[in-house]
């Protein structure tokens, strides 16, 4: 399954699983739960960390941070 | 009464703050941590009750210090801060997740608002809520919609504090809920995947969408395209930061002269004025320069926090981390760190107070103790006097001036030390938390001018009150060290040279110059100067500098003022250039200058590094809540400080 961090911009994912580690309660508190829909928007200069949209708010992550999450892509829409 | 204020971060939760409480806002502290209590009045009926303003977190269980006391709080009913009423502000726009708090703090049973702010930009986004709905799973909540930004619903909102008192808690969200341990993760998922599971279900009751929605968010990305950008997001950060420094370094200046003027014209009439004696000269010498210290920050410290305060509320700054981090990281730094570490460059007071909004303690401590170490504009009188003084005036390439590279040098040292000692203290520091980023961008909003005004004057306030007192205390300490010394050797000193006038005819202005210069020189500063000479002669100073270096911890640029006393010219005359001309003549017991290439050089290198400014230190202490941080600072800076002038004085001598 891939990794969130492995994801380009402008692709629709859901989260399938989330890696045991101290973060995983701040993110599902966040709400990046199983099951939630995810877009990945864009990425900063060095591409890293990423933007991506969580339910209507848009979330920043360091790539190590959103290599806990797996996701499965969803579809792959045309970046804006 | 007392009324916890909770919310998630960007919800507007300060604007509902300073819409209940006005001018009313004080700071304290919680007990047995060192986070600030931001705590208001706020008028219900006719009755005053207490609302604190906690700080913004997405549930009650802490992942940074600050959070900590949500949970600290909220989960010990004896606390002298638990609750009566909590009022839970929500952006409307982003129900779901911020439901989440909502619904934890609800299942605490104590009476609650929930308040829905942000009305505007949920209707921008054509997101619709239900109320009457979402009343029906909360019974025991009353739910009011606001637009603090234009102070709308205030009315509502007291009338509903009113009337939540009397209603029954006994009604629950999530069954059996209960506060998990604070290190039991696997109950606070457990806790997370049931809250959601029900918050998904009720959503779909409860919020409708129009179809505005999605051209809203493509503009909103457009920009932050633009704002992220590998060459534009960098080019416009330069910019923003430019403007600010522009307004710090250059346009603080005249408020800053006009305090000082105003405080030395107050000094003069009152000297003039009032009987002479020990109780005037503690008041004109002592007091009044002593408050004049701290009141001739207050332009920089409201200056830079109007802009950052404009920064944060647009939710640009988000950004400027967003495109800072990966660059600031191995350094130990946040991408927050920057702004911080810019304004250090004027001053390191302001720069230091705006770590506030570096959540992870680490990488704040980290900024805060490197932020001295970049140049900041009291440096600028000591580095030109000495670069006029030792750097001949001469060009390079045939049009680079060397005095200019050389003081460029010296801002480049400060800068590229700073960050290195960055990365040094990353690995001396130990945190329990691993830093992480997981930052909200929030949505782009114009700033509320009322939240911006009474952050600058909440600052000012602050650092009046508390770093204020610590730099009184430390200017009256130093003026009295440096005005009074063993009693026979003062007068005896004094009679010296009122005899010596006699002999050689001074004019009174001469004699009083000697005067001044000679009870400085046997003032207990004087003597600590003398006997500080066996440690700093490796360096190139003699005990005149020694003085000097010691009457500037009050603040850097006094090292000329003393420099001058001491040799006794008068520095306002004809600017620094007779202070140039006798410091040239200096001569050392075997007949070399004392201010050579290497000594002075040797000093700047000195002045680059020591932490010469009583004021950082009070704001260190204060925003450390600790004296450990600022002594450590001292101590460390002190060491760079010795190390690097010895070192320089070696290679040039």
């Amino acid at each position: 399954m891939p990794k969130l961090s492995s994801i380009l911009p402008g692709t629709i994912v859901v989260v399938r699983e989330i890696s045991d580690s101290g973060l995983r309660p701040k993110l599902m508190e966040m709400g990046v739960i199983i099951g939630q829909q995810l877009t990945v928007l864009f990425k900063a200069p060095f591409g890293d960390p990423i933007a991506v949209d969580v339910n209507g708010y848009l979330l920043s992550l360091r790539l190590d941070e959103a290599a806990l999450i797996q996701v499965d892509v969803i579809e792959k829409i045309i970046p804006v | 009464m007392k009324i916890a204020l909770l919310g998630n971060p960007n919800t507007g939760k300060s604007s509902i703050f300073n819409m209940l409480t006005g001018m009313r806002q004080h700071v304290g502290n919680f007990p047995g941590v060192t986070v600030d209590k931001k705590f208001g009045i706020v008028r219900v009926g006719d009755e005053d009750h207490t609302i604190i303003d906690f700080p913004g977190t997405y549930s009650l269980y802490p992942r940074s210090k600050d959070e900590h006391v949500v949970y600290d709080v909220l989960s010990d009913k004896n606390h002298v801060d638990y609750p009566d009423l909590a009022i839970v502000v929500i952006d409307q726009s982003n129900l779901k997740r911020n439901l989440f708090l909502f619904t934890q703090i609800y299942d605490l049973k104590i009476p609650t608002v929930l308040v829905l702010n942000m009305s505007d930009i949920s209707a921008r986004k054509g997101i619709q809520i239900d109320i009457n709905s979402l009343n029906k799973t909360f019974p025991s909540a009353l739910i009011v919609s606001t637009t603090a930004k234009i102070g709308l619903g205030k009315e509502r909102l007291i009338k509903a504090i009113q009337e939540v008192i009397d209603k029954s808690c006994e009604n629950y969200f999530l069954e059996n809920a209960c506060i998990c341990p604070i290190d039991d993760q696997n109950c606070q998922e457990k806790e997370a995947d049931k809250r959601y599971e029900i918050i998904n279900e009720l959503i779909t009751k409860v919020q409708s969408f129009s179809n505005i929605q999605e051209k809203e968010s493509t503009h909103a990305i457009a920009l932050d395209r633009i704002l992220v950008h590998p060459v534009f997001g960098y080019l416009i950060f330069a910019f923003v930061l430019m403007v600010i420094f522009q307004f710090i370094f250059a346009f603080a200046a005249y408020p800053m002269d006009f305090i000082d003027s105003s405080f030395a014209q107050m000094s003069g009439f009152l000297s003039a004025s009032l009987p002479s004696g020990v109780f005037a000269d503690l008041l004109t010498q002592g007091i009044i320069p002593g408050i004049g210290g701290v009141v001739v920050f207050i332009p920089q410290i409201a200056l830079l926090f109007f802009f950052l305060a404009i920064l944060e509320e647009s939710g640009y700054l988000a950004r400027v981390v967003f495109i800072m981090d990966r660059i600031m990281r191995p350094l130990g730094l946040n991408g927050k760190s920057v702004v911080p570490l810019l304004s250090s460059a004027a001053c390191a007071i302001p720069g230091i107070m705006a770590t506030r909004t570096i959540a992870d303690w680490k990488e704040r401590m980290i900024t805060i103790l490197v932020a001295p170490i970049i140049s900041c504009s009291a440096r600028i009188p000591v580095f030109t006097l000495l670069i006029s003084l030792v750097i001949p005036k001469q060009k390079i390439f045939g049009l680079l001036s060397l005095q200019g590279l050389v003081l460029f040098s010296l801002y480049a040292l400060g800068v590229v030390s700073a960050l290195l000692v960055a990365a040094v203290l990353k690995f001396l520091i130990k945190s329990k938390e691993k830093g992480y980023l997981l930052l909200e961008l929030p949505t782009f909003k114009s700033p509320i001018w009322k939240n911006v005004g009474l952050t600058v004057l909440f600052k000012i306030r602050v650092f009046v009150t508390d770093a204020g007192k610590v730099i009184l205390a430390i200017s009256i300490i130093l003026w009295m060290l440096a005005t009074y010394g063993p009693i026979n050797r003062m007068a005896a000193a004094e009679k010296n040279i009122k005899k010596q006038a006699v002999q050689k005819h001074w004019t009174i202005q001469e004699t009083n110059q000697k005067l001044a210069s000679i009870k400085l020189e046997n003032s207990y500063i004087g003597i600590m100067g003398k006997s500080i000479q066996p440690i700093i002669a490796p360096l190139g100073y003699d005990w005149k500098i020694g003085i000097s270096l010691i009457t500037s911890f009050a603040a850097r640029e006094v090292f000329v003022g003393s420099l001058a006393t001491i040799y006794s010219v008068n520095s306002e005359e004809n600017g620094n250039m007779r202070l140039i001309d006798r410091m040239r003549s200096e001569k050392r017991a075997d007949g070399k200058p004392v201010y050579s290439l290497a000594s002075g050089v040797s000093l700047m290198v000195f002045y680059v590094y020591a932490m010469q400014c009583m004021a950082t230190l009070a704001v260190v202490k204060r925003e450390t809540k600790s004296w450990i941080w600022p002594l450590i600072q001292i101590g460390f800076m002190g060491i760079l400080a010795y190390l690097g002038a010895l070192i320089t004085f070696n290679l040039l001598g």
